[in-house]
């Protein structure tokens, strides 16, 4: 019992993640600054921002909102983050071997933080708050076939296995899954459906600072924008996290294998990044035709690939 | 400086609060988050909702039109915000002060923190005056 408490809150669970993705968003701040031949923010700033939401902050609360609904969005994000965070990472770092059928578990809990976000903006009672949910809620019905095609290339790929800790095993033993032209088509798709997963810029129309000044959060404050905060920093971590899981042959946590696992986790938070920087947003309705025809088209080429073994 | 303050401080979240301006000072607001003057690197960024505000900045003359709606946005914003006047007319109305439609000064309407005056005021003189807000408490 205490080894799991163990697990969930501290490491690889709520803390462990949140720091890492804590310190990834900075990453992520300053390679923007840098593309902007800007000098970027100090080390400890999402830190710096944590805190001063949490502790100084007042919570406003929408007088025609949902309170309770309102306030209890943000918890469940986090909750949803961490547990799917635990899940991913015990079999990534070695830890347990996971359960049977983990990786359906993880499709699902991953979706959690973006529909407590939909709730949570829904029950501000926000008409911008409204325009952002409805886009939020259109980009998870379009992201989410495409996410579930990728884990069908993987299912696929590994023999007909479900659990996370075996699918890395069978890259340890056997090579990679990008190492292959499947692979290389799956680790495309995965990367745009993470870039639409984090809200990241083609895909932030949610969220659209200029044109609904940060859509889906636009009514919280204080405490629970934190929370919000933290759940997004813990997908930051995660989600990179998966995709080296059940792509790039997960990562073993001994000797010179550490610095592997820093620059596989380094690379595709820079690629997510890079992408963001040099795209502009696009509107809700491109989002869903790219993800429908196109990505749905290249994950059914990698399946089909993936059959006969290429 | 406790660790509240401290973390206060070093992550100022900005919301721009454009009045009757000639819409010069608002040019030179944007100019700070250019790659020259760069305030993100005191952990400065231009938020797009007041409830995410740390700093308000006022530039230009409140006008009747603007004045509730001035204090309809600093209502909103979730306490402790700075008010930071930009502008000789922020400061003291400048050119307008005399007109017809004229509401008074910012620090007629809400509690103003800093003043940067200058018509408008460089960029450089709007870091320092944050710079100062910042030592200020
Ligand atoms: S202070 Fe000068 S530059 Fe600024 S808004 Fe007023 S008139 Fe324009």
């Amino acid at each position: 019992m205490e080894t799991y408490l163990f697990y969930f809150l501290i490491y690889p669970g709520f803390l462990f993640a949140a720091v890492i993705g804590a310190f990834l968003s900075w990453f992520d701040r300053k390679i923007t600054a840098r593309v902007q031949f800007r000098k970027g923010p100090p080390l400890l700033q999402p830190f710096y921002d944590f805190f001063k939401l949490l502790l100084v902050k007042e919570t406003i609360l929408p007088a025609r909102g949902a309170k309770g609904v309102f306030l209890a969005a943000p918890v469940f994000a986090v909750f949803g983050a961490t547990m799917a965070g635990v899940f991913i990472l015990l079999p990534l770092m070695n830890i347990t071997t996971g359960f049977h059928g983990d990786l359906i578990v993880i499709f699902y809990l991953l979706t959690i933080p973006s529909l407590t976000y939909v709730i949570g903006a829904l029950s501000s009672g926000n008409p911008l708050a409204a325009v952002g949910a409805s886009r939020e809620m259109k980009l998870i019905m379009s992201y989410e076939l495409t996410f579930l095609l990728v884990m069908a290339g993987i299912i696929i790929k590994s023999g007909q296995s479900i659990d996370l800790y075996q699918i890395i095993q069978i890259q340890r033993e056997g090579s990679p899954f990008i190492g292959s032209f499947s692979g290389v088509l799956l680790f495309i798709v995965a990367i745009f459906c993470l870039q639409a997963k984090l809200a990241l810029v083609p895909f932030d129309m949610p969220e659209a600072e200029t044109e609904i000044c940060d859509g889906i959060f636009i009514e919280y404050s204080g405490t629970p924008y934190a929370m919000i905060r933290l759940s997004k920093y813990m997908l930051f971590f995660i989600l990179p996290a998966f995709i080296i899981a059940i792509l790039m042959n997960g990562i073993k946590l001994e000797g010179i294998h550490i610095l592997w696992a820093i620059l596989k986790l380094l690379a595709v938070v820079l690629l997510l990044t890079l992408i963001r920087n040099t795209n502009p947003r696009v509107k809700i309705k491109q989002a869903i035709r790219f993800f429908f025809t196109w990505m749905n088209l290249l994950a059914i080429i990698a399946i089909v690939l993936a059959i006969f073994g290429l | 400086m406790g660790f509240k303050t401290f973390c206060f401080k070093k992550s100022l979240w900005l919301f721009h609060f454009g009045g009757a301006s000639c819409n010069n000072c608002d040019i030179e607001i944007l100019a700070c988050l250019t790659p020259k003057y760069d305030v993100e690197r005191f952990g400065m960024v231009l938020v797009g909702s007041i409830r995410h505000a740390d700093v308000l900045l006022v530039n230009g003359s409140i006008n009747k039109k603007d004045k509730p709606r001035l204090l309809e946005i600093y209502e909103q914003a979730p306490k402790p915000v700075l008010v930071v006047a930009i502008g000789a007319c922020g400061c003291t109305g400048g050119i307008f002060a005399e007109g017809e439609t004229f509401a008074g000064p910012v620090d007629k309407i809400i509690p103003v923190d800093a003043y940067i005056p200058g018509c408008p005021p460089k960029p450089e003189a709007i870091l320092a005056g944050i710079v100062k807000l910042l030592g200020k408490n």
